[in-house]
């Protein structure tokens, strides 16, 4: 299979005013991938799927990745004249990324037989801006996974033909595989509890009674009386 | 008349020919040999349920193999698999529909207390959350055996059961309760999150 910034080159010439940008995995496994506009998204995987070369007819996997607010530290090394002499003197810059919601396919090509090729969208933000466009027209294999992801973190696919919870039930509200989610507190009964669920489960903890040998106790079941 | 037949003298009656019983003996051995267990699973613990009823392991040696598809006609509800959140009302749902005397066994870590996933969004604690369990079988997969041996517990429970009395079994009682209040959806976890009625979970004192 060609270069992904071959494909990159090939798809910008195919769809006019397409965006690409190239995603670098720093991974071992150098997946890269390439990041669509979520306006050309659909003629862009059309293309993919129909250029003679390259023929992803298979998308085998659609998933959903939650990126929260950061902010990104860089420091570099800027000269300056201190004391009139110059130095080398280390500057931090700290920039800020708003969180947003990411779609993932992972393309394959049946009848060449290569790939994969991963294409990602994104959202404008992660609360009411969580529109990107549904492949589902291009993949049909894509239909269950975005209802998926619809029900797990939460992004709006348009133009999905039925964009209904798949998984959680109709009236859940939340997105559980969101990176702020909290699931509901019910840690009553922990017999061994450890780490996060220890620290759960202390706020159910009932505090031992203080004894001071005056009480009855009872030799049924061992309960404390007066 | 007592409880119980004396054994001494009972084998004596039976060398003569005299087989000496009570109703609640005869009651509870007709009811123990015939368990017709609700067919159904959940998920990997479904699969050892079937290795069970099957010819090596033969659950039909204990009364139990006539497995029916509809809750009217069983006797025991086998909890095999994984309770999700969204499975959990229509369970609710199936035991409520039993008709009584009515058996469940917690086949499994999901179903006694959610298992692996116990941390996770979508899976019951537990069954014993919302319907009265009789025995619990700790694995995950239990071996058939485990099941077998859960099968008679469970004969053994019945077994002691009192047709009258205080202590009588619960499906002869007529203040225990039949049937269980259904959870409804909410918007964050199920609602209530367990009933308070059936589900005692042993506070654990901790200074």
């Amino acid at each position: 299979m060609e270069e992904l910034v071959q494909i990159k080159a090939r798809i910008e010439a195919a769809v006019p005013g397409s965006k690409i940008e190239m995603v670098q995995n720093a991974g071992p496994s150098k997946q890269h991938s390439l990041r669509v506009d979520n306006e050309h998204a659909y003629d862009v995987a059309k293309w993919l799927r129909d250029d003679p070369e390259l023929r992803m007819d298979f998308c085998s996997n659609v998933t959903g990745v939650d990126w929260l607010d950061r902010t990104v530290k860089k420091t570099v090394k800027v000269k300056k004249v201190v004391d009139e002499v110059e130095k080398e003197v280390p500057e931090t810059t700290e920039e800020k990324i708003p969180g947003y919601l990411e779609a993932v396919y992972h393309l394959y090509s049946m009848t060449i037989k290569h790939g994969p090729v991963i294409i990602r969208m994104r959202t404008a933000d992660r609360d009411k801006n969580v529109c990107v466009p549904s492949l589902t027209p291009v993949w049909r294999s894509a239909e269950f996974q975005e209802r998926e992801i619809f029900d797990l973190y939460g992004i709006r696919f348009e133009g999905h033909p039925d964009l209904r919870r798949i998984l959680m039930w109709d009236e859940f509200e939340d997105h559980a595989m969101r990176k702020d989610y909290r699931e509901p507190d019910d840690y009553e009964y922990e017999p061994t509890p450890h780490d996060e669920v220890l620290e759960k489960a202390k706020a159910h903890y009932v505090s031992r009674p203080v004894l001071d040998g005056a009480e009855k106790i009872s030799a049924e079941d061992g309960s404390v009386n007066g | 008349m007592s409880e119980r037949v004396d054994e001494v003298l009972r084998s004596k009656l039976q060398q003569q020919g005299v087989w000496v019983t009570s109703m609640q003996e005869l009651y509870n051995w007709g009811r123990k040999n015939s368990i017709w267990p609700l067919q159904f699973g959940l998920a990997c613990c479904a699969i050892e349920m079937i290795a069970t009823a099957a010819s090596r392991y033969d659950i039909a040696r204990f009364g139990g193999e006539v497995f029916r598809p509809s809750p009217r006609q069983a006797d025991l509800m086998i909890v095999a698999g994984t309770v999700t959140k969204k499975m959990a009302p229509q369970i609710v749902r199936l035991y409520n529909q039993m008709a009584d005397p009515k058996y469940v066994i917690a086949m499994g870590a999901c179903a006694i207390s959610g298992g692996p996933f116990k941390q996770g969004y979508n899976v019951l604690k537990g069954i014993d959350r919302y319907i009265p369990v009789d025995v619990y079988i700790p694995g995950c997969p239990p071996r058939p055996v485990a099941l077998l041996h859960a099968f008679m517990e469970l004969q053994r429970k019945i077994d002691e059961q009192k047709l009258s009395g205080a202590n009588k079994a619960a499906h002869l009682d007529s203040e225990q309760p039949s049937e269980f209040p259904v959870p409804a959806f909410g918007k964050h976890d199920l609602e209530p999150p367990a009933n308070p009625n059936v589900f005692h979970p042993p506070a654990i004192e901790r200074a």
